[in-house]
Parts: C-alpha cells; structure tokens; sequence
C-alpha cells in the first residue's frame, strides 16, 4: 500500500461511485494503465452481455451474466478511477472515446462465436486476469491494489467456470471436443499480446505490474487444464496486436457502435 | 384427523377431507400431502406459465443490454434480467415438486403449447421502455404476486417470497429510469412519455380479463392459489400507479381517470380486451420473435447439453471404477 491513508480491506464494496468521490486522482501514465485494465473488463462485459437470453441452458444465462456483471463492475471502477487525471467520468471514457482511444487487448474484442469460442475466450482471459489482479493486490497505488484485490477473488470463479466447461467440451462428445478445439484456434494468436511490456508499463514502477512476469504463470496453469482436456497448445499464427496503442480487430467498431448508440444520441444528457 | 397422519394409509376420501381442512386452516399443502388432480393441474399451468413469463420476459429488456446509455444503468438492466432468469429457476423448481419436468416444460414453451404472459410479447424500440417495463410491467407483476406469497401449496408460497423482494427492486430502477428521463431533455421528456403511452394499456391487461368474464378464478380462489380477483387487483394497480404518475410528471393515456370519493378508488377508462385476444392467440406484435428466439437458443445449445450429459456420465464411471 502506498503512503495514501485511503485502503479498502479485501471484499469491501469498493464502487465507481467510491473512487469518483473519495480517491485522488492518478498521474496520466497510471490513468493510462488504469484505462487498459477497464477497458480489458468492459470490452468483455459487453460481448458476455449478449449470451442473455441466448445461453445453452437457464444456468449458463445466469453464470455468464454474473461474469459479465462483475467484469462491468470492474470496468466501471478502473474507467472511474483513471478518468480522474482528465475530469472525466466512466461514462466519458466508455460512451465518448472513439476505437483508435480504446487500449484493450485484442483477445477481449474477439467475437464470442459459438458456446465453444466464448469458453476459450474465457479460459484465456481469466488466466490471465487471475494472475493479474493477484499480483497487483500488491501495487504501490492503494486504489489500483483495493480493485484488484476484489477483483481477483471474482475472477477466481470465472476462471473456475471456464475450466469446468473446458473439461466438459473437450472430454464430453466428438462434436463438443471439435468445436472447442477450433475456438482455442481461434482466441490463442492474441494470447501473446497480453504479456508484452512497454514503455508505459516499466515507467509505472511498482504501481504496475510487467504483463511479461506474468507469463510463466500462464502457461502452467492453462497447460495443466489443456493437459487433463487432452488438448494441445495451438501453434503457428500469433496476431500483430497494438490493442494496447489503440489498434483494433475489425471486430471491435461494430460492438463500440452499439455499446455508444444511444448515449451519442443525447450528448449531454443524464440517464 | 391429526395433520401428521401420513396421506398413503388414508383413502380418497379421507384424504379429501384432510385436504380442504388444510386449505380452511390456512395451513399449507406440501408436495408430499395428497391432493385432488385438478388443484395439481392448476398449479402446474400457473407456475409453470409463470417460470415461462419470467423467461421470455429477459428477452425484451435484454434487448437494451448492449445499448443501455451509461454504466451504471447497464449494470442495473444486467443484474434486473439475471434476477429473472432465478426467478425462472426457482419457479420451474417448485412446478417440478409437482411431478412435471423441466425438459416437458421447455418442450411446451418452445412448441407454443404453453403460455406465457402476453406483456411480453410487445416490442421495447426504444430506452424508455426498459423504464416502463419495470415501473408498469414489474409494478403490476408485484401486485399479482404479493399475494401468491400466501397460496395454499408451499413450494409456489416460497418461492413467490423471494421473487417478490427483488420484484421491488425492478419496480424502482424503472420509476428512475422514467424520471430521470422526464425531467432530462425534451427529446428524454417525450421518449418516456411516449412509452407510457404504449405500456400502460398492456400492464392493466396482465390482471386478466374483467371477473365476470374469468372463469378459471372461482376455483383458484376457493382452493387459495389465488386471494384476489383480477378486477381487485387492477384496482389495487391503478391506485398505485396514479399518485406516482403525477411525481414523474407524465401523463396516463387513460381521460376517464379520476378520484371517485364514494368509491375510495380511481375511476379509470374500459380497455380493448379484443387487441388483449389478439395477443392472447398469437398475433401481437413480438409473438413469433419471442419463442424463435426461445427454440434458436434451445437448439443451438444442444450439442452444449449433449457434451454436459456425455462428461457427467464419464465421470460417474470413473468415480465408480476407482
Ligand atoms: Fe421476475
Ligand atoms: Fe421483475
């Protein structure tokens, strides 16, 4: 914890409200890096958001809107707190930034496809968000640390979801393991992406946290699962990236479009 | 005859007798207290028209999920239409002490032999809508279910405790929801005033046709399932929404409204219970879209069910081999 009195212990409701209200507001570079991690959660709070109603069964309807809701919750508290630097409100950053302003990973924006591609998606990025938000509980900044420590005990259970429904596609029947073999396929090229350092990363010091140290993790843990699914590592293409610079897939326009509709309709206005 | 007396050692008759004297107590049926077929049958149809409603009714507001026009609202419109879809969880689990199951149940919504309720099959074009469904749709579904809380079989009994909690929740976001957009801008002003004018016909038919023409209603009031009649309870849903339409500053499409002082009520207009019909056999405006929606996520999700079943068996036999 850094030299601030603010701490929020783990589990205590830590909302966007709370951080609009009572944090001090971050440099532009950790606001940057702050920007990432919300826009990672609500680029894929937005694409789960659209299984309700859609899911194979009334129990998945309720798991993948939870996940959604807590990774909106994340969102909302990483946006907040990062639009502090600029006098802007979550609502400024999510509804009034245009594609080329969003620095999510490229993986978060992939489509969600069939069931298959939506469970490898969420096998990658609660790995990944896992390791993450464990390690920055430990981050210099006390409010990027409060989030994360909340965070990481809720994507505990994503990535607990995701493993279950792995094991179940890949060991269940010869179309299940088909289709999920071919969604990993599809999500792995934009698992390198995740864990390159830059210059902004290694500016933030201990507030931040290397995305490369967190790759050896990664790789055990995903291994381990893919090992009991009888699968193997995908090999070959690895996608360009630049999420993180603001260059995108072409899928992610189509999805901000929807998302900033309404609110662009009514600058201004209040909801 | 002692309550206790197992109901297998009794015969028909005597168990007949148990049975309405449980219904006379006030006291409450459980699945495994005999009761007479058609009571059975009727809880079966409501309960699961209503696991159905509550279904089918994520699809409409689900709709503004992905569009909804800030964060925080998103949020709220995320956590109302996953409430519902437990609400469909607990309640196809109470039909389901009943004997039927859930695969039966779905077959029936998806083959449209089942109903569900008609408010769902109208379209939400535009935000405000989401702000009518909770204040007027939830609204009148609170003055449906609060007195379910109390039906004589136990499982629909409890399950309509926890359901209404957070029923009261929904109603409130949109009450908000329509009051921020009324005294927002002109263009949010009349974008929710025009969705009233849509909704408040629609949420006054949920009660039902007018008592004179409800034949099913004796019944389910005599047996308990039901406590009100479906003209009491408009009443009751008029008397609520009037003072509270004043403090949002929008307007019931609805001239004939007016306090009746001998009454003790608003006096409110007749409805069009033929476009209530309409919708009722099939032809309202969402019908079809509703339960295609509803088949295409079924069927696209067997091969998910398939895989789930096929693992689940797989680990079954290698927990009993070792
Ligand atoms: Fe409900
Ligand atoms: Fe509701």
């Amino acid at each position: 914890m850094s030299e601030t009195s603010f701490q929020v212990s783990i589990g205590e409701a830590f909302t966007a409200e709370d951080i609009s209200e009572t944090v001090e507001a971050p440099s532009k570079q950790l606001a940057k890096y702050a920007m990432r991690l919300g826009d990672d959660a609500l680029i894929l709070a937005q694409r789960l958001g659209w299984w309700v109603a859609r899911a194979p069964e009334l129990e998945e309807d309720v798991a993948l809107c939870n996940i959604a809701l807590d990774q909106l919750g994340h969102a909302r508290a990483f946006l907040s707190f990062a639009g502090l630097a600029w006098a802007k409100t979550e609502d400024d950053l999510a509804y009034f930034r245009n594609e080329s302003e969003f620095t999510n990973a490229q993986v978060f924006e992939q489509p969600n496809g069939d069931f298959a591609q939506t469970i490898a998606r969420q096998f990658v990025v609660s790995n990944y968000q896992c390791g993450l938000y464990i390690a920055l509980q430990a981050s210099a900044n006390s409010t990027i640390a409060a989030i994360s420590a909340k965070a990481a005990k809720e994507v505990d259970y994503h990535r607990d979801h995701a493993r279950q429904w792995m094991l179940r596609l890949a060991l269940g029947t010869d179309e299940s393991r088909k289709r999920i073999i071919e969604g990993l396929n599809v999500i792995w090229p934009f698992v390198d992406e995740l864990f390159r350092d830059d210059e902004l990363v290694e500016g933030l010091g201990a507030s931040a946290v290397p995305p490369s140290s967190l790759r050896a993790d990664f790789d055990k843990a995903t291994l381990e699962v893919l090992a009991r699914c009888e699968m193997e590592v995908p090999q070959g293409f690895v996608a360009r990236g630049g999420g993180r610079q603001g260059i995108h897939t072409e899928f992610l326009g189509p999805l901000l479009a929807e998302m900033q509709v309404l609110a662009r309709a009514h600058p201004g206005a209040t909801w | 005859m002692a309550k206790n007396t197992p109901s297998f050692a009794l015969s028909e008759q005597e168990a007949l007798a148990r049975f309405d004297e449980i219904i006379a107590a006030d006291e409450r049926i459980e699945p495994s207290d005999w009761m007479p077929d058609a009571y059975r049958k009727t809880l079966i149809r409501q309960i699961s028209q209503h696991a159905h409603s509550e279904i089918i009714g994520m699809q409409p507001e689900g709709n503004w999920i992905t569009r909804a026009p800030s964060l925080k609202r998103k949020a709220i419109l995320m956590a109302k239409v996953q409430d519902e879809a437990g609400h469909g969880l607990y309640l196809y689990s109470a039909a389901q002490t009943l004997g039927i199951g859930r695969d039966q149940m779905t077959e029936d919504l998806i083959s449209g032999k089942a109903k569900y309720s008609s408010i769902f099959n109208y379209h939400t074009p535009t935000w405000a809508d989401i702000g009518s469904i909770g204040w007027l749709v939830d609204g009148a579904a609170i003055c449906n279910q609060v007195p379910l809380c109390r039906a004589s079989y136990g499982p629909y009994g409890r399950a309509m405790v926890r359901i209404c909690k957070e029923e009261s929740f929904h109603q409130r976001q949109g009450f908000e929801i329509l009051l921020h957009l009324s005294r927002g801008s002109k263009a949010q002003h009349d974008m929710a005033q025009e969705s009233v004018n849509r909704w408040y016909a629609p949420a006054l038919m949920m009660f039902g046709p007018p008592d004179a023409q409800s034949p099913n209603s004796a019944q389910s009031m005599a047996w308990k399932i039901k406590r009100f009649s479906n003209d009491d309870l408009r009443q009751r849903f008029v008397d609520m929404i009037v003072p509270q339409s004043e403090v949002l500053g929008l307007t019931l499409p609805d001239r004939a409204i007016r306090w009746n002082e001998k009454r003790g009520h608003f006096d409110y207009g007749d409805l069009d219970w033929d476009e209530f019909n309409e919708v009722l056999k099939g032809r309202g405006p969402a019908n079809s879209i509703r339960l295609e929606r509803r088949k295409q996520a079924h069927d696209d999700g067997a091969w998910v069910r398939e895989a789930a079943a096929a693992y689940a068996a797989r680990e079954n036999k290698e927990a009993m081999a070792s």
